[in-house]
């Protein structure tokens, strides 16, 4: 048992890193932090920035060859490693923001802040490769713990204690259904790794459709189905995400947006594409779950997560919330990918996440700088911003038309990736019902720069409002990529299917 | 490799926005100046393009005549064992017909710069919005591979967005967004047909699946995939898609709404440059895309087509007649005008189609110089009531001469090139079917009724007292615009056939490709 341990560890290093870098910024605090001392914050701020860059530089020297880590409990792909890269960028980048957002730095736990920043990303980091039902489960519940303590860390105001308390019982309630329906499987097949399940349940011995057996499998497939739709925030598991959203900092919303749905879908596609792929009579994905059409069910999910959130969202008049909803409508998108589960379909969705990345991200960034400047995210306050600052007006615009999916901006190729695969797989009614979404949703982004160009200011202000260069130049960096993975785009299919290529089953 | 000319012309503009964005805004006179400047090389290298023309050369379904092509790998994504190779060209090239919208679209807009002068608010962004329409929508028609086809079709949705919402009239917001939310809803269609063919067709070339719209056009290379089938329920829905995509630019009813409405609110340049392009790119897409690479789907629905035809020549000429506002007459005289260019597409012969190509070209000048008469009117008075009007004649004589002129051509009065293109759709449509045709011609009758009631409202009778001191004659800009176009009328209306030579070609083998023998072969599978 040491042994195997041991034999893990050097594949095991940016892990390490990260719970290092949590451990000493939570000694750091602990230490020289304290009441009143918002310096230290920062310098916890930078051991966690830190530990992130020596994360991500150690990754490129991983040896990527498919094989499981500490037994079953993890896999290490190259599909794993591009969600981790993404994960652990977005971490970076939330950090850099939270350091300039006066929502985090006014906070005297500031520095707590970022130690759960990287406890977070340790837990996502599991996620990407947990193959294992127990680790699984363990990895969600740290994501979740951490993300439950960042989205009520505004104490004073009363939406984000809200939003804490309504994210904690949701969670709490959803994680207990899927611990639920993780020990149904593992009272069936015996095992706990999503490998042992696969090889019992594809040899047919465990479940007889004829028998409750088969009914108590399909409950507890519905039952982890509704911890992870609600990891995704997938209709109707979506209920606390508004609400968190726009009661978190928005360095957290922006987190928990692109990093944790990230996480949420790797670890999903791993656990559905392995646990239940037929081996032995090739009937292929979902072959050992016969009678019950899964395709449709999670094609189902999508069309209901796309509609309902691009359909919510027209009537937000808080930029936070509407991005909310505009994340649910992405997350119904991508899991269009998760229907079709084809290596086109899976290509899709890698590369949607990296597009989704910059625009989202992006997004977010401007809605925070804009709050620190002018204390609002009500639409209204946006009127005349295109004149006020134009730099920020025209990013805005840029990412809010390449979230829209128009052509030459990446959101087109993100979508246009996704329908690809969906129509590949003969799903012609569910990319039209794609299609169609996307254009409802040009309707409440063109709202915002409708606002900002086409409007006057509220109350006739139309003195300009400076940004610091800092944020003029990351606004900036965001947009390069939106319109290089617009126009050229290659690379990145060809990275994504290099990812997908490797998939260890 | 020889000189990229449509290279040239299609990112002239984008070079011009980069110019006009780098300098600083108080500069007017620059920006104007940059604007023209870049027009107006688009103009010189068209007329090149016009020039070095082979009006002995197909194209349409033959790359090798294809003229000016250029084609370069834009995309490549290497094959690997899982996933076959993905490769998207940079391909353009030009035939007779894309040829003449190619010409069109120089013109119009280098005009359209012109009237764009008078504008005051933002003038910086005005002109980056404008050349960066001017570079959708020449990308559009030189495009061959219908990936680009598709970004450049795309590309123009958002500055015809901000055209319309900033510079425009009172209810420009309302306008801006539902042209926007219509083009959307539209060309999302034409994306997923484009997607839907894409896994259909292999390129006998690479031997990959590929975007290529010449070889769509061949039944051969389309065997895999969804619209490998001929007449299937599969190609019937995606004929029905495109057109819907399609239908909704040109407008034909019921998809007709947002124009009025953008029309009436878009400033003088911009309604100039809708009417006179815009349009036309719903015509060419079918022409260049729907029927060709659907041709067994074309003949199946070609009497619903020219019913539809008839519908929009007849409905817009009702629509125009009940009309008060000038602009608004001229939006629904557009609509019913490009009902011809749909009668005589759907006719299917040579006559019809020429007919059809050669109307896209003249409505685009006449319905131009109409929006541009309505401009001066609109900049001198700031109404465009019809019933606020008359006696302008005797004020404004030079003004009422042009307006003679447009107004005949409108309602194509022999000698002018309004009356060439009407009298080869009506003569190519006969032959298909004699009962629409001769409805349609009530649209003649109609289009002469409210255009010389217009004539008789605005410019007859004795001019209302308070014009008496606005009301100047054109002026010098006014007059770079509207003279071109005037010329155009009267040469093309007195000897068109240059302009015919430019597309007969290509068009006749489009004819034939549809409903030659082989589209009648595969009408005949199906």
């Amino acid at each position: 048992m040491i042994e195997i341990i041991f034999e893990s560890i050097p594949s095991f290093w940016p892990e390490i890193t990260l719970s290092l870098t949590f451990v000493i910024s939570m000694i750091v605090e602990f230490i020289v932090g304290g009441k009143g001392k918002k310096s230290t914050g920062m310098t916890t701020g930078l051991i966690v920035l830190l530990g992130f860059t020596v994360t991500i530089l150690q990754m490129p020297f991983q040896d990527l060859e498919p094989r499981l880590l500490f037994g079953t409990m993890i896999t290490l792909d190259p599909f794993a490693a591009f969600f981790k890269y993404l994960i652990v960028a977005a971490g970076i980048i939330v950090i850099v923001f939270s350091m300039q957002s006066h929502e985090v730095r006014r906070q005297e736990t500031v520095g707590e802040f970022f130690c759960f920043i990287a406890a977070m990303t340790f837990g996502m980091f599991l996620m990407a490769g947990a193959s294992n039902l127990l680790m699984i489960y363990l990895s969600i519940e740290l994501v979740s713990l951490s993300s439950y303590i960042l989205a009520g860390f505004s104490k004073k105001l009363k939406r984000s204690g809200e939003a804490a308390l309504k994210y904690v019982l949701f969670g709490g309630a959803a994680s207990g259904v899927m611990l639920y329906g993780m020990s149904l499987l593992y009272g069936l097949t015996g095992a706990l790794d999503i490998y042992s399940i696969q090889s019992t349940l594809a040899a047919g011995m465990v479940v007889d459709v004829h028998d409750w057996s088969f009914v108590v499998l399909m409950l507890s497939i519905i039952m982890i189905l509704v911890g992870f739709g609600y990891k995704i925030s997938a209709v109707p598991f979506h209920f606390w995400t508004p609400d968190v959203y726009e009661g978190a900092p928005v360095s957290v919303t922006a987190y928990l947006s692109v990093a944790s749905k990230a996480a949420g879908f790797a670890v999903m596609v791993r656990f559905f594409y392995v646990a239940f792929f037929d081996s032995v009579l090739d009937l292929g994905k979902w072959g050992s779950l016969p009678l019950v059409d899964w395709n449709m069910i999670i094609a189902l999910l999508s069309v209901l997560t796309m509609t309902l959130g691009n359909v919510v969202a027209i009537w937000q008049d808080n930029l936070k919330r509407m991005l909310a909803y505009s994340s649910i409508a992405h997350a119904g998108y991508i899991m269009m990918g998760l229907v079709v589960m084809s290596d086109l379909g899976l290509t899709a969705m890698l590369a949607y996440f990296v597009i989704y990345f910059f625009m989202n991200l992006g997004a977010f960034y401007i809605v925070m700088s804009v709050a620190d400047r002018i204390g609002s995210e009500h639409i209204d306050d946006y009127r005349g911003l295109g004149k006020r600052a134009p730099v920020i007006g025209v990013g805005f615009s840029i990412f809010l038309v390449s979230l829209t999916g128009l052509p030459p901006l990446a959101g087109f190729i993100g979508k246009w990736m996704l329908f690809s695969a969906v129509i590949e797989a003969h799903y012609i009614w569910l990319a039209v019902i794609g299609v169609l979404n996307s254009a409802i949703s040009l309707y409440y982004y063109a709202r915002v720069f409708r606002n900002m160009y086409l409007r006057e200011p509220l109350n006739g202000d139309e003195s300009p409002i400076t940004f610091s260069p800092l944020v003029i130049v990351i606004t900036i960096l965001f947009i390069i990529p939106n319109i290089i993975f617009g126009v050229y785009f290659g690379p990145l299919i060809s990275y994504a299917q290099r990812s997908v290529e490797l998939f260890l089953q | 490799m020889q000189f990229p000319i449509l290279t040239l012309i299609t990112f002239l503009p984008i070079l011009g926005m980069v110019i006009v964005l780098l300098l600083p805004k108080e500069r007017v006179r620059a920006i104007q100046a940059t604007s023209a400047v870049v027009t107006g090389l688009q103009v010189l290298l068209a007329i090149l393009i016009w020039y070095a023309f082979d009006t002995a050369k197909t194209g349409i379904n033959d790359i090798a005549t294809m003229q000016f092509v250029e084609r370069l790998p834009w995309i490549v994504i290497p094959e690997t064992p899982w996933f076959g190779e993905i490769r998207i060209d940079y391909f353009l090239g030009i035939d007779g017909l894309s040829m003449p919208m190619v010409l069109l679209t120089a013109l119009i807009s280098f005009l359209a710069t012109f009237s764009s002068f008078s504008i005051k608010k933002s003038v910086k962004g005005y002109f980056a919005m404008f050349l960066l329409l001017d570079t959708g929508m020449m990308g559009v028609f030189c495009s061959l591979d219908m990936f680009l086809f598709y970004v450049f079709w795309e590309v123009m949705l958002l500055p015809m967005y901000f055209l319309i919402g900033i510079w425009g009239g009172p209810r420009r917001e309302y306008a801006a967004i539902k042209f926007f939310l219509y083009t959307l809803a539209g060309s999302v269609l034409l994306l997923l047909v484009m997607i839907g063919l894409y896994f259909s067709t292999i390129d006998p070339q690479t031997g990959v699946h590929t975007f290529n719209m010449i070889a769509m056009m061949d039944p051969a290379n389309v065997t895999q995939g969804i619209f490998a089938t001929v007449g299937s329920t599969a190609r019937m829905l995606a004929f029905i898609a495109l057109f819907i995509g399609f239908a909704i630019k040109v407008p034909i009813f019921p998809f007709h709404t947002w124009l009025p409405d953008a029309h009436v609110e878009a400033p003088t340049a911009i309604s100039v440059i809708l009417a006179g392009v815009l349009l036309k790119m719903g015509t060419y897409g079918l022409l260049r895309i729907s029927f060709p690479i659907f041709p067994e789907m074309t003949l199946y629905f070609q009497i619903p087509m020219m019913v539809l035809g008839f519908v929009n020549i007849v409905y817009g000429a009702l629509c125009a007649m009940a009309q008060k506002d000038f602009k608004k007459l001229i939006a629904y005289s557009s609509v019913s005008h490009m009902g011809y260019v749909l009668l005589g597409m759907a006719a299917l012969n040579v006559q019809g189609m020429t007919g059809a190509v050669f109307q896209m070209f003249n409505h685009g000048t006449i319905t131009a110089m109409l929006f541009l008469l309505v401009g001066v009117l609109y900049d001198r008075a700031h109404t465009r009531g019809l019933d606020d009007f008359g006696g302008v004649y005797n004020k404004m004589p030079v003004y009422s001469f042009l307006t003679v002129i447009a107004f005949f051509a409108a309602i194509g009065l022999p000698s002018l090139s309004g009356f060439v293109s009407e009298a080869f759709v009506f003569l190519g449509a006969f032959q298909t079917s004699k009962l629409w045709t001769i409805l349609s011609t009530m649209g003649i009758v109609l289009g002469a009724g409210y255009m010389l009631w217009t004539f008789q409202r605005v410019f007859m009778g004795s001019l209302p007292e308070k014009w008496e001191s606005v009301l100047n004659d054109v002026n010098g800009r006014e007059l770079v615009t509207l003279v071109p176009l005037a010329i155009i009328i009267v040469v093309l209306g007195v000897y068109p056939s240059p302009a015919l030579n430019w597309m007969s070609t290509s068009l006749g083998h489009l004819v034939d490709l549809v409903n030659g023998s082989t589209g009648q072969a595969l009408i005949s599978a199906f």
